[in-house]
This record gives structure tokens, C-alpha cells and sequence, in this order.
């Protein structure tokens, strides 16, 4: 890495900076060439979703001559159509079924993983916070501090009724 | 293949005919659980420590204490 000369790590930047600003590419420049994916948003698009069934366009939309003679069967009684030509007429519309669409995936795993990745990495930021960053810890915090604290509240019968006061016995000095 | 009509209205009425009697008789419910586990207990609770409650013996144990700083403990 410490061989890479100026030129080289100059001709690098400028690959990634025009992959980057490339607006229609969908895949990075790999092999030197763009390879150009773009969707026009402004067309009627097809989508599988579970949540909104209803996409803009059937999914096959330039039709064979098989699929078009198909359509225009569907289009008399559809009880002569047969159980296969149905499924035909429904990948024609549909590019996944619902059961296809609902499949479960490993990604839950993935997710899991990310977050405990990045627990641990807050847990070393934390640590490095204690060493570099906390102010030292104040004296409300001692145990004799906070036996004189306790002893105060009693004294001024915090919550004599239910709360506080009320479950230490004055006369036995100790809790009831 | 002819199936049964579905239901095509009345659904939120015939949900609301169930829900919402129960929504009141939870809701009653639960308030008047809570005023008698624990509103009356409590009310209860301060009338009978009030009863034989001395605040004068109160003051004064404070004041011992040294609690205070209006009045110092008696002695010195």
C-alpha cells in the first residue's frame, strides 16, 4: 500500500468520483467501463409488496404471440381456460406470488448481528469516555455519604405517613 | 365455484355493539379498582396516623436531630 504512487492513487479517485456522480448507474465501476442500469421513474412501475398488492403495470408487458393469444382467451368464460393457462395469465401479471413474496429470509441475522456489533462498539467508546472524559466522581456518591444522607432523611421524617420514615421504628432505632 | 357474499357493511357497528360496552365497563373498572386498593387505603392511611399524631413531640425530635436551621438543638 505505501508503494501506490501519486498517480495511482490520483487515477483511483477519479474512477470512484465519477462511478459516484454517475446519477443513473446502478452498479459501481468495476471493470473500468460504466455499465449503465437506469429506471425511469416515470414510467408506470411494477413492484411485489405484501403490504400494497397493486402495481402500475402487469409484469410482463411486452407480450409473445403465445401470451397474446392467451390474453384473448381470457377474455371469453374463463371455466375453459385450463389449470396451467391460469398460472400462465398469473405470471404474466405477477412476477412473484404471495407465498414467493412472504418467504423468509436470513436477514434477521444480519439485523442481530449489526446490533450487537454495535453495542460493543458504543461499550468501547464508553470506556474510552471513563478514561478521557468523565470528571471524577462526586462525593454524594460514597458509602459514608450516603449513610449520613439516609440518617438526614430520617431526621426530618421524609414520608412519615407511607413512605420512608414510616418503615423505620424511632423508638428501636431500626427498620420496622 | 360459487362462493358466499362477504359482509360488505356494518362492520365498525357490529364491531363497536361488543367494544364499546366493554370499553366502559373496563374503564369503570379499573377506576374503581384503583379507588379501593388504593385511594381509600391511603386516605385511610393518613386519617389514622393524624389521629394520634403529636406535632409539638414531632418538632421537638426534629429539632434534636438538628435539622433545623431556625432553632438549634436545645442545650448550648
Amino acid at each position: 500500500m505505501l508503494h501506490l504512487t501519486a498517480g495511482r492513487v490520483g487515477s483511483l479517485l477519479a474512477r470512484r468520483a465519477t462511478a459516484a456522480f454517475t446519477a443513473s448507474s446502478a452498479r459501481m465501476a468495476s471493470h473500468g467501463h460504466d455499465v449503465v442500469e437506469s429506471v425511469d421513474m416515470s414510467q408506470p412501475m411494477y413492484w411485489d409488496r405484501v403490504d400494497l398488492p397493486l402495481p402500475d403495470r402487469p409484469y410482463k408487458d411486452t407480450l409473445t404471440a403465445t401470451d397474446k393469444s392467451l390474453k384473448q382467451k381470457e377474455k371469453g368464460p374463463w371455466g375453459q381456460l385450463s389449470k396451467e393457462e391460469k398460472i400462465a395469465l398469473y405470471r404474466l401479471t405477477f412476477c412473484q406470488t404471495f407465498p414467493e413474496m412472504k418467504q423468509k429470509t436470513e436477514e434477521w441475522k444480519t439485523v442481530l448481528g449489526s446490533v450487537f456489533f454495535f453495542l460493543g462498539f458504543t461499550g468501547l467508546v464508553v470506556w474510552w469516555q471513563k478514561v478521557y472524559v468523565y470528571p471524577e466522581r462526586p462525593r454524594t456518591f460514597d458509602d459514608e455519604w450516603q449513610a449520613k444522607q439516609l440518617k438526614r432523611m430520617l431526621d426530618m421524617r421524609i414520608s412519615p405517613v407511607e413512605g420512608f420514615s414510616a418503615k423505620w421504628d424511632y423508638e428501636k432505632g431500626q427498620w420496622k | 365455484m360459487s362462493l358466499p357474499k362477504p359482509v360488505m357493511r356494518g362492520m365498525l357497528a357490529k364491531r363497536l355493539r361488543i367494544h364499546l360496552p366493554l370499553a366502559f365497563v373496563v374503564s369503570f373498572g379499573l377506576a374503581l379498582t384503583y379507588k379501593f386498593a388504593v385511594a381509600e387505603p391511603r386516605k385511610r392511611a393518613y386519617a389514622e396516623f393524624y389521629k394520634t399524631y403529636d406535632s409539638i413531640k414531632d418538632f421537638n425530635a426534629m429539632r434534636e436531630a438538628g435539622v433545623f436551621e431556625s432553632v438549634r438543638p436545645t442545650g448550648k
